[in-house]
């Protein structure tokens, strides 16, 4: 299956050191006209509003429980910090039962984008995992990976690529 | 046809300036003794000009200055909005005639084209000549799309879309923009790739932890499950033959690459370097496998044989990922990010290493994939 073509491979390898020098004499007799299409160029921006952290709504989720842990490099280990994160939720779900919520797992963009992917998606899944195990039924929780395509933080040092391996857990649907 | 020749790296285009001979008749044979004072190897002559019923007809001779006589010479018609198309072409034939491969310079690359800060990246699949010219949009709606790739023999691309927040692998026909799901899997699926007769796509479906590679025949719609680990089985690519399949997976710790048969037998790793490999593709002629290395906090671009020897790395920076072959076998383009607030941007670069470039385009742009040479 492996073709051999040794004349051609060492001529290529002669050649891609030795540029073959050429002359190219064209006479154009007609004026072409190239048009390139403009690609679109409109970005989402997403925000979060500011109101008041009402008991019981994404709010207070968010700001009194915590909605999101992180994680180790090209980990999906939940660490102590997170179990507690993680506890809370899961009191908070109980408390407010008619939540459904959706874990969106993460990964840092210091990886391939298809092994990202199954990072985030792994991540997700060990969330979901250490929620059911504190009461979270397992028909109220989805999962969803966003590989690297979503990072929260850009910058280009270690303790900025940390915030961006993480498992968010929203209520309701996923927000893309 | 010079800016072509000239990108390859294989050829040195003389600047007009140094012409003696001033070519009056393209069908004459040239002074050829003109052309070996400046030293021109070779030399095309040729001319252009419009047929009554408006097309253009495009004509080239190509000599070899030393032996002084014609090595090939040919004419076109074309519709004057494809003159660029049938530059590529004769590019094309030039390139074979002097290199003996074939060319690779009438093909296009599907990628996809990023907008938007990084926070909020907007990401749309698009397709353009390979040199960045005549670039156009083909999907344009806020699902986040990924991974493209051409059909080996049709005017189709399979990709990855969270179209309805539910990321799957689809089939979308250029021509009529129809689309459709691939498959019916209980969870992600993702990393798609033709096979090499295009009757099959092959991928990962991730369920739990897990991601596992299955094929689907594209006519029976029968799926095949090929991997069964706990762990993340991803990126998988057909050798040209179709008979075996290497992929990437981290089932011994860390990402490495596996060859295995076309049924899922007989998998053996076969990446032992330093570091990480993944994004694994099995070049179109068969003797060596193109991959993304992470190792010392780099990202590097490096081919190695189907048996895991002679790795070569061809480019190495803060990340470079996801290499594409040229359908000659001889050019790899790839991504490369900086680090920071930035996006990616395509590159192409010589199986010898030498001659990396630009590609130019819009905006950011990521995921090359290079087409077989059209029809």
């Amino acid at each position: 299956m492996s073709r051999i073509h040794t004349p051609a491979a060492s001529r290529m390898n002669t050649i891609a050191r030795n540029p073959v020098m050429i002359a190219l004499f064209m006479t154009l007799a007609i004026a072409g006209c190239a048009s390139k299409k403009n690609l679109p160029n409109n970005a989402n921006d997403l925000g979060l509003g500011a109101n008041a952290a009402t008991p019981g709504s994404q709010q207070d989720f968010t700001v009194n429980v915590g909605d999101r842990i992180f994680f180790d490099t090209d980990s999906s280990s939940i660490r102590a910090d997170a179990q507690s994160t993680l506890a809370r939720q899961a009191q908070w779900l109980a408390k407010y039962p008619n939540y459904q919520i959706t874990v969106e797992g993460h990964a840092d963009e210091r990886g391939t984008r298809e092994y990202n992917l199954a990072l985030g998606a792994r991540r997700a899944a060990a969330t979901k995992d250490f929620l059911a195990s504190q009461g979270v039924p397992g028909n109220r929780m989805r999962t969803i990976s966003f590989g690297k395509e979503k990072p929260v933080a850009v910058c280009d040092d270690i303790s900025c690529w940390s915030q961006n391996r993480r498992a968010v857990t929203v209520l309701g649907g996923a927000g893309m | 046809m010079a800016a072509d020749l000239k990108r390859s790296g294989l050829f040195a285009p003389i600047d007009k300036g140094a012409f003696i001979e001033k070519i009056s008749n393209p069908d004459a044979a040239p002074r050829f003794e003109d052309w070996k004072i400046i030293n021109a190897q070779a030399l095309v002559t040729g001319r252009v000009t419009q047929e009554a019923d408006g097309r253009l007809k495009a004509e080239f001779r190509l000599w070899d200055s030393f032996a002084g006589q014609q090595l090939t010479g040919q004419q076109f018609f074309t519709q004057p909005e494809n003159w660029r198309r049938v530059a590529h072409i004769i590019a094309d034939a030039i390139y074979e005639q002097i290199t003996g491969e074939k060319g690779y310079f009438d093909t296009r690359i599907v990628y996809v084209a990023e907008s938007g800060p990084k926070t909020a990246r907007k990401r749309q699949l698009a397709i353009m000549d390979q040199d960045g010219a005549n670039a156009r949009a083909v999907t344009n709606n806020n699902d986040l799309v990924l991974t493209p790739r051409f059909s080996p023999n049709k005017q189709e691309i399979t990709y990855m879309s969270f179209e309805g927040n539910q990321p799957r692998v689809y089939l979308l026909q250029l021509e009529t923009g129809q689309r459709e799901v691939v498959g019916n899997f209980p969870g992600m699926t993702f990393a798609p790739r033709f096979s090499p007769d295009g009757q099959r796509v092959i991928m990962s479906l991730q369920q739990e932890g897990n991601a596992n590679i299955y094929t689907m025949d594209l006519r029976s719609r029968t799926t095949t499950r090929l991997t069964n680990t706990a762990a993340i089985d991803t990126s998988p690519s057909y050798s040209p033959d179709g008979s075996q399949v290497v992929f990437e997976s981290d089932r011994g710790g860390k990402q490495q690459l596996y060859v295995m048969s076309a049924n899922g037998g007989g998998q053996n790793r076969i990446s032992f370097g330093d570091g990480s490999y993944s994004t694994p593709v099995w070049s179109p002629r068969g003797d060596l496998i193109a991959f993304t290395k992470q190792s010392g906090g780099k990202f590097s671009i490096g081919v190695m044989k189907p048996d895991g020897s002679g790795e070569r790395i061809l480019t190495t920076g803060f990340h470079n990922e996801g290499p594409t072959w040229a359908p000659n076998g001889r050019v790899l383009m790839f991504f490369r990010q900086n680090a920071g607030a930035g996006g990616p941007q395509l590159y192409s670069i010589d199986l010898t290493g030498y001659n990396e470039q630009l590609v130019s385009t819009q905006g950011f742009a990521s995921d090359p994939a290079w087409s077989p040479l059209l029809e």
